[in-house]
């Protein structure tokens, strides 16, 4: 079992800011996967990544929803791949999207509903989950996987425990 | 004498069009695939792929058949190069490479978001400029068009598109897809004031949209309402509920057509362009439609809106603007490659 934190968000700003401090500290050739239902928070989780990572996007808005074209690239101080697969439905579907390439590629990739292809992972990740609670409050809780990801994840413990802190 | 032959694969319709002389569409033939993605609840990529690769080919005969011409009769070829599905797009674009490298014809390269403002061509002429608004399951973006080639963006969403959130609600509900005539059937019934759902962004200034949050409304309140700890527990709770699921899904439909309407009404009156252009599969829904007229009429602007055949994605809309650029001059050569993410504006 990976090296795990939790945190409690109570708007999607914070589900948001959160994402943010993660994408300030990755670095290249990481994977984060993440998993939540539908409405959990998981593409603003990747806009505050995103934006950690210097992503700007269209007119600002940094990511948009991946289901419709299921890959989108950004540039950033890294290439970003945010792939969502939610309307992947059979396996072969991975090859045809090019997501190994990625996965081992320079940037960092973002997997939304990455439980679907939960044994073909890579085995170095971070793993994001949200929790629906209630209306507004969601439980996320990050799980890294080997010795670079884990690394990452003290760190960004790290920077969330200064920013509790100044409030 | 020109006919253009149009080809479009972006997403999950096969279709192609022959266009004669820029003005009259001889035919326009679309293959859904709404069987095959059915059960998924939404479009499987590497499904649309073979789907395309199986009917492009036939499908373009038909088109050319019906027509009542023959491949060699063909000026150019215009193809959607993007945005969309890039296997799917590739389908189309190097069926399309093929086929002018064997007819020795020129290749036109056409995004399919400017596909989509001009659809309203193939039926009548809009003076420009015009404020045009395209909505569908990958976009929700608006436009100033001031001439072909010619576009500013001025809104667009920060999570998810409108149709994706038709879709998204649809699937949750268990009403099927594609959840846009899903959700329109299943609101027939309801009552779209018996629940309130948010207008995201509907105070702030701009044209941009959000629709996630609506979403997320929808689930919060089939959660609350039946204390349920999972979504996907959701179709089970709302059997034998029919009242409730009209009502949700009557709710959420007035929530996105008034975000719609209000923020596509503001770009006009802010612009002063009092002509505005509706198209893509959204803008098939009949609340949409009635509510643009409406509200339009009030703010004495014009709105145009394409039938249904031309709102959704097809062919003819391709090799309308293949046309355009063909008589430009402006032609693409066999290195053409589909962008996925490509956009206008």
């Amino acid at each position: 079992m990976g090296y795990k934190i939790q945190v409690y968000t109570k708007s999607v700003a914070e589900t948001i800011s959160i994402g943010r401090s993660l994408g300030r500290i990755l670095s290249s050739g990481d994977v984060v996967c993440l998993t939540g239902e539908l409405g959990a928070g998981k593409t603003y989780f990747v806009k505050g990544l995103a934006g950690g990572l210097g992503v700007i996007g269209i007119r600002g808005k940094g990511v948009t929803s991946p289901t419709f074209i299921i890959i989108r690239e950004y540039k950033g101080r890294l290439p970003l791949y945010h792939i969502d697969l939610y309307r992947i439905g059979v396996v072969e579907d991975l090859r045809d999207i090019g997501m190994e390439e990625v996965i081992y590629g320079r940037g960092v990739t973002a997997i939304e509903w990455a439980e679907r292809i939960a044994d073909r992972l890579p085995d170095e990740r971070i793993e994001i989950t949200l929790r629906y609670e209630d209306k507004k409050t969601r439980l996320i809780e990050m799980t890294a996987f080997g010795r670079h990801h884990t690394q990452v994840l003290k760190k960004t413990a790290g920077e969330l425990e200064k920013i509790a802190d100044k409030r | 004498m020109s006919y253009i032959l149009g080809i479009e694969t972006s997403c999950d319709e096969t279709a192609a069009a022959v266009l004669k002389d820029g003005r009259h569409l001889l035919s326009g033939i679309v293959g859904y695939q709404w069987e095959i993605h059915n059960r998924y609840g939404g479009i499987v990529p590497e499904l649309a792929c073979r789907r395309h690769i199986e009917v492009i080919y036939p499908i373009t005969e038909e088109a050319v058949k019906k027509a009542d011409i023959t491949l060699n009769n063909l000026t150019a070829i215009a193809v959607t190069s993007g945005p969309g599905l890039i296997g799917a797009l590739l389908v189309g674009v190097s069926f399309a490479k093929s086929l002018s490298y064997a007819l020795k014809i020129p290749l036109i390269s056409v995004n399919h978001l400017e596909g989509h403002l001009w659809a309203i061509s193939l039926e009548k002429r809009v003076q420009r400029p015009f404020i045009g608004l395209v909505v569908s399951g990958g976009h929700t973006n608006l436009y100033i068009v001031e001439d072909i080639g010619r576009y500013q963006l001025i809104g667009s969403t920060f999570d998810d598109a409108a149709g994706e959130a038709f879709d998204k609600v649809a699937k949750v509900l268990g009403l099927g897809y594609p959840g846009g005539p899903a959700i329109e059937r299943c609101a027939a019934s309801g009552d779209p004031k018996a629940i309130a759902f948010p207008r995201a962004l509907s105070k702030k200034k701009g044209f941009d949209f959000s629709f996630s949050g609506i979403k997320t409304a929808v689930i919060s309140y089939v959660r609350d309402r039946y204390a349920i700890s999972h979504v996907d527990e959701i179709p089970d709770v709302l059997k034998g509920e029919e009242r409730v699921k009209a009502d949700i899904a009557a709710g959420f439909q007035q929530a996105v057509v008034d975000i719609l309407v209000s923020k596509t009404i503001n770009a006009a009156c802010e612009t002063g362009i009092n002509r505005v252009v509706i198209s893509g599969g959204v803008a098939c829904n009949r609340l949409l439609r009635k509510e643009m007229d409406l509200q339009t009429q009030k703010h004495k602007i014009k709105v145009y809106v394409p039938g249904p055949k031309y709102c959704t994605d097809n062919a003819g809309m391709i090799a309308w603007l293949g046309y355009k650029y063909y008589k430009k001059g402006i032609f693409a050569d066999l290195r053409l490659n589909p962008d996925a993410q490509s956009s206008i504006g």
